[in-house]
């Protein structure tokens, strides 16, 4: 069954598919290897399909009976038959169609349920394969483009491997059957009604082609008119101040008015679509009424084989019908396959050195940070240059500096969100590239300035990195209690157990950070990463927390990325960064009495904490 | 809609109001629509037709052997499928094009909804979201007219037509075949309820996985930092499965519905030839009649199984259709009045005890008078989250007050029409807003008829002539979205010419600190002080020489207008303007010397 996708679709690619490459061997090539990737996703339920199969022979094959019921009772009634026997005739279509049902009932439940059961596969390997990809990944790629492949292009693939499939073997084989049928009625007629046929499935195909082709011009256009409505709403405050809004309602209609051009090209084809398939197929119902009226009256044909003969007329149409829409949906569900294929494939920057089977000893790290003459570039752009620096375990190194200067790249490096030139930094004397990522990000607690909480409850987030069954409650609390996050969750509806985020309590920036910095200090982590984590919390309650982290801190690395001088006054190592440049270097005291950046920097903040009193 | 949630018939009632509320964007296209019903009506009687031409070439010739006549019949199959043909590409393409128009129609509606509604509006609504009314749900309606309304109305055309037809035939046969109608109506009944709730929960399934993706994919470096793949991943799973058992779980309903209408179909046909056959035999009634009633008794079961599709597309028109309204019922409340009254004096701006909170009673200005004299240049100054862009945002109504009163001549801005409110200021703003189009379409923007010369004195002016003339094109350069094509002192620059072609009587600015360089920072300076050089200003300043060049300064602190007089007053006076001044202006001073 499965080779079928891979023979019809191999059949329609040169023609049909809009891939980056018209050329059709390169791209036949290609496009053989994936759908010989999508096979192990059906062969998985080869029994189910076997059994599936076997109900569409038997409901097609019950399916064409019917009409030979009719034919023996039409006959029966122009020769004259008893009471008895139509009543046998009746039971027997009654029989037939219950027989029928109960398969047709078994075959969607099978070969439809098969086909859900393999977007269930194929949706847990698409989010297993997102899950690997790394932040440069996912900083290139759109996120609405990414939930496009997992819904959209994935629902194309379904309709491929289930509706698709189904059809186009029930239709297969009721045409070849029917015809079978139709050939033992009478040769010559069905041979002169076979004839319009062909054309119907070309016809079929072309309008398919055509339709497609203007569908995807409607598509363009709904984007342009998308992109105006979009400007014009994110740039609402000048549009009115310039008293703007009929120019933009008349760009609008403009585009509007192109979309309903373009719309109206397709409807006039849609429109010509059915008709004209109706119009060929009602071309072979007068040939029948014509040709087999003259067989029946020269003996050749009896009553019921006419009757018979356009029952089995009408029940060809479908599968010529159905044969153009199988292979669109083909069409665009491998299109759609070669798309999610696209993100399957695509390998992550950053991953362990180590083949995963090789992985070392689990190693204890002591945390001692080392950035040796490091230098990095982002997409072309140098971020840092020259950067160097230790951080023994239990010491603070904290990072100073204009929006922009590389702190936060500097700091991203450490966990390997990107990848370090080789030999630049260092963890207990190893190139952080050398570890395994589950010891190194293991060892880290993050918190970032703009945390992402999930849809969960706050000891739910708080025990994000928790295995199993979550974190023992007092490991929470006292994660919340170091993070004065105590008092807030105390005044939640459902305290720790409240829902935040989009569904549910909306927190405060703060509150956020504070969440953040909770859940990192639950993993009991070697070195803590803050990244401008508490810019939203105001400066009383980030000097509580800073007292209450002082204990914590002292039995770890810390780096501390900050605007705020009171944050990172008690380092023992401060860098002033400026263009991805370490500019000035030392201890508060240190820095303030060398009257650089930093002292500016101090003066500055003194000036601003006197207005607030003001 | 949720509080109904599990209450069909209250639900039922209100998808009724909902679709009598479509239906009325109908009546425009009366006519058009007109035409394609009487299609529709012309195209199903031909339909009806066929099987009967079937019953006479047996009754007639088949079962006689008589031929004489049958080319008639023939001829007349041939003029039925012509028309069929015509017919149904008449009815298909006015009832597409119907439902274009009442798509641009809606469109146009919720466009120009938006042009009006509060600028508060679209705090509250993220643009992506406002976006998705006019076009996807806009789409989902399309569905509703192009192929519901249509099909609905010639599936009941047919039922009608082929229940006459039977009647007349032979009305005790029709009898027969109609006593299977009730079956049909239940199981019809069974499944409507449970495809409508199963179609629910699928929706529910799939929107908590589109949730989930949206999370995992914006987070994923947070669930990596964590090493949390393992049970993000479970929770996914989680619904992943319960999207597929709700879909295992629908299917049956789909599986059992279509068989059980073939089998009430079976019965009907199974009654026909009983019946009819019996009849048959005792001679009152034709061979062909019984024929044609197995014809017609097939084509009147299909509409029937095709009820599910377009219930789909009733249930997903409804969901859209709701969102729309919702949208389209929230009036804008800051309406001007449409004849109001007009200040015709000087233009002196007066603020008269103005308070107001964005939400609630969390004040952003506490009791702030002043005013504004017809030519003075003020300069407003304040730490971030003063309250200085407000003012801006009130005195254009973006925003109406929530106590106090601002005026022009004594006039309350509540009373003067919107759009002349908004002609008398330029606005300037930090963001610098250009649109995709011409340089010369962005200069000219607001403006009524600005002639080419004065498009091109503004840029001169403005000092971004020479720049412009760098460019493919000049003034009939084109601008990508968002003017991202150019520089920020370039964009600046371009909002300053763009002002000056307005020629407002109040110029309201809302200086950029933009990073540009030294040579770019004196054009700007200097096209600045062009600018505001005799002409009513307001501006929030960020540039030393901006705040020199103004004759009186307003520090705002806190919400609360705290200090005012000229630059030099205000720095004598060593108050809050002078800390400000340390922090934010004096390293300008020795930058710029």
């Amino acid at each position: 069954m499965s080779a079928q996708i891979g023979a019809h679709g191999q059949y329609n690619w040169p023609t049909g598919c809009k891939g980056p490459s018209r050329s059709g061997f390169p791209m036949r090539l290609q496009f053989n290897s994936a759908a010989r990737r999508l096979l192990p996703y059906v062969t998985r339920y080869r029994a189910r399909f076997a059994v599936g199969a076997v109900f569409l022979l038997l409901t097609t094959a019950i399916q064409l009976v019917a009409p030979w019921v009719l034919k023996l009772a039409v006959d029966d009634l122009t020769a004259g038959v008893t009471r008895g026997k139509l009543g046998l005739y009746a039971a027997a279509l009654i029989g037939i169609a219950a027989l029928g049902g109960v398969c047709r009932f078994r075959m969607r439940c099978v070969i439809i349920g098969a086909s859900r059961l393999i977007e269930y596969d194929l949706r847990s390997h698409f989010f297993g394969r997102l899950q690997r990809l790394d932040l440069s990944y996912f900083q290139r790629n759109r996120t609405g483009d990414l939930m496009s492949r997992a819904t959209n292009d994935l629902n194309a693939v379904r309709m491929m491997v289930g509706p698709a499939l189904m059809y186009a073997a029930s239709t297969g084989i009721l045409f070849v059957v029917a015809v079978a049928l139709m050939l033992s009625i009478s040769v010559w007629l069905t041979l002169i009604v076979l004839l319009p046929l062909p054309l119907v499935s070309i016809a079929v195909r072309r309008f398919g082609d055509a339709i497609y082709d203007r569908s995807e011009r409607i598509q363009a256009q709904l984007a342009r008119m998308s992109a105006i409505a979009q400007e014009a709403l994110a740039g609402v405050r000048v549009v009115r101040a310039y008293g703007r809004e009929a120019v933009e309602l008349d760009r609008f209609e403009a585009a509007n008015r192109e979309y309903v051009a373009r719309s109206r090209s397709v409807i006039r084809i849609q429109g010509l679509f059915f008709p004209s398939l109706a119009f060929c197929l009602g071309l072979s119902a007068l040939v029948v009424l014509w040709a087999g009226t003259r067989e029946v009256v020269a003996g050749r044909m009896t009553t019921g084989d006419f009757v018979a003969f356009n029952a089995y007329l009408t029940m060809l149409a479908w599968p010529v019908i159905a044969f153009g829409w199988v292979t669109n949906l083909l069409q665009r569900g491998m299109a759609a396959w070669q798309r999610m294929l696209a993100v399957a494939d695509a390998e992550p920057d950053v991953r362990d050195a180590q083949p995963q089977g090789a992985a070392p000893a689990p190693v204890e790290l002591r945390g001692r940070v080392e950035f040796r003459d490091l230098s990095f570039a982002y997409n072309g752009q140098p971020v840092l240059e020259g950067v160097s620096a230790v951080v023994e375990p239990g010491q603070m190194l904290a990072l100073v500096g204009p929006t922009g200067c590389g702190k936060s790249t500097l700091i991203n490096l450490l966990p390997r969100l990107f990848d370090p030139p080789p030999g630049t930094v260092l963890v207990d004397g190893v190139d952080v590239r050398q570890l395994p990522l589950a010891v190194l990000r293991g060892a880290i607690g993050y918190v970032p300035q703009e945390p992402l909480l999930f849809s969960d409850t706050v000891a739910g987030n708080v025990a994000f990195a928790a295995s199993g069954d979550g974190a023992p409650a007092e490991a929470v609390e006292s994660a919340v209690a170091l993070a004065c996050l105590d008092t807030d969750v105390a005044g939640f509806p459902d305290g720790l157990e409240t829902t935040v985020g989009e569904r549910g309590l909306t927190l405060s920036g703060g509150q956020q950070q504070r969440v953040a910095l909770a859940r990192a200090l639950l993993t009991d982590p070697r070195i803590l990463i803050l990244d401008d984590a508490l810019s939203a919390v105001d400066a009383r309650t980030e000097e509580a927390i800073l007292t209450r982290l002082r204990g914590v801190m002292r039995q770890r690395t810390s780096i501390v990325v900050s605007h705020r001088i009171s944050t990172v006054r008690g380092a023992d190592l401060i860098l002033v960064l400026d263009r991805g440049r370490v500019v000035e270097r030392g201890t508060h005291d240190e820095l303030l009495a060398a009257g650089g950046l930093y002292a500016g920097l101090d003066r500055q903040q003194r000036l601003a904490a006197a207005l607030e009193e003001a | 809609m949720a509080a109904n949630l599990h209450d069909e018939p209250l639900e039922a009632a209100y998808d009724a109001r909902l679709l009598r509320r479509l239906l009325r964007y109908l009546v425009p296209h009366r006519r058009t629509a007109a035409v394609a019903f009487s299609a529709i009506v012309g195209h199903a009687l031909l339909q009806l037709a066929e099987p009967y031409l079937i019953k006479l070439a047996i009754d007639r010739h088949i079962l006689t052997g008589e031929l004489a006549g049958l080319e008639l019949i023939a001829a007349a199959l041939l003029v039925i499928l012509t028309g069929s043909f015509l017919l149904e590409y008449l009815e298909t393409y006015t009832m597409g094009m119907v439902g274009q128009r009442i798509m641009y129609d809606l469109r146009m509606e919720i466009y120009a909804h938006l042009q009006r509604i509060d600028v508060a509006y679209y705090d509250r609504h993220p643009v992506g979201r406002l976006m998705t009314r006019v076009t996807t749900d806009v789409d989902a309606l399309n569905d509703l007219f192009a192929s519901g309304v249509i099909s609905v109305f010639r599936d009941i055309v047919l039922l009608v037509g082929i229940m006459g037809v039977l009647l007349w035939m032979d009305w005790r046969l029709a009898l027969v075949a109609f006593s299977v109608l009730p079956l049909i109506a239940l199981v019809t009944q069974w499944f409507r309820r449970n495809a409508r709730a199963s179609y629910r929960a699928v929706r529910g399934w799939i929107a908590q996985i589109n949730a989930s993706l949206q999370e995992n994919i914006s987070g994923m470096s947070t669930v990596q930092l964590f090493r949390r793949e393992a049970r993000s991943f479970a929770a996914f799973d989680r619904l992943n499965r319960g999207h597929t058992q709700a879909n295992l779980d629908s299917i049956f309903y789909y599986a059992v519905f279509y068989p059980a209408i073939e089998l009430i179909g079976a019965v009907a046909v199974a009654a026909i030839i009983w019946y009819g056959g019996g009849w048959t035999l005792e001679g009152t009634l034709t061979l062909g009649t019984l024929v044609a009633f197995i014809q017609y008794s097939q084509r009147f079961f299909r509409p029937i199984s095709d009820l599910s599709e377009k219930f789909n597309i009733l249930q997903a028109a409804m969901a859209s259709s709701e969102r729309i309204f919702g949208l389209l019922d929230t009036p804008p409340r800051l309406a001007g009045p449409a004849a109001g009254r007009l200040p015709d004096g000087p233009g002196r701006i007066t603020f008269e005890h103005v308070w107001f909170a964005y939400r609630g009673e969390d004040y952003v200005l506490r009791d702030v008078s002043f005013s504004v004299e017809p030519g003075e240049r003020i300069g407003i100054a304040g730490a971030t989250g003063a309250g200085k862009t407000t003012l801006i945002n009130l005195l254009l109504r973006f925003y109406d007050v929530s106590r106090g009163r601002i005026a022009i001549d004594g006039v309350d801005i509540r009373e003067i029409p919107l759009d002349h409110l908004r002609r008398r200021f330029g606005l300037v703003l930090q963001d610098v807003f250009l649109f995709s189009g011409t340089i010369r379409e962005n200069i000219a923007c607001g403006a009524d008829a600005v002639s080419d010369a004065e498009v091109r004195a503004a840029a001169d002016a403005a000092h971004a002539g020479p720049f412009i003339d760098r460019l493919p094109g000049g003034l009939d350069a084109a601008v990508a979205e968002r003017g991202a094509t150019l520089s920020a002192g370039q964009k600046q620059l371009l909002s300053f010419a763009r002002a000056l072609a307005f020629d407002p009587r109040v110029l309201v600015l809302d200086e950029a600190t933009s990073n540009v360089d030294t040579a770019t920072e004196m054009l700007i300076r200097d096209a600045l002080h062009r600018l505001i050089s005799g002409r009513t200003t307001l501006a929030i300043a960020h540039r030393l020489s901006t705040l020199r060049d103004m004759d009186r300064i307003l520090v705002f602190h806190k919400g609360e207008l705290r200090e005012a007089g000229p630059h030099r007053a205000l720095l004598a006076r060593r108050g809050i303007y002078h800390t400000l001044y340390q922090l934010q202006y004096r390293d300008q001073e020795t930058a710029l010397a």
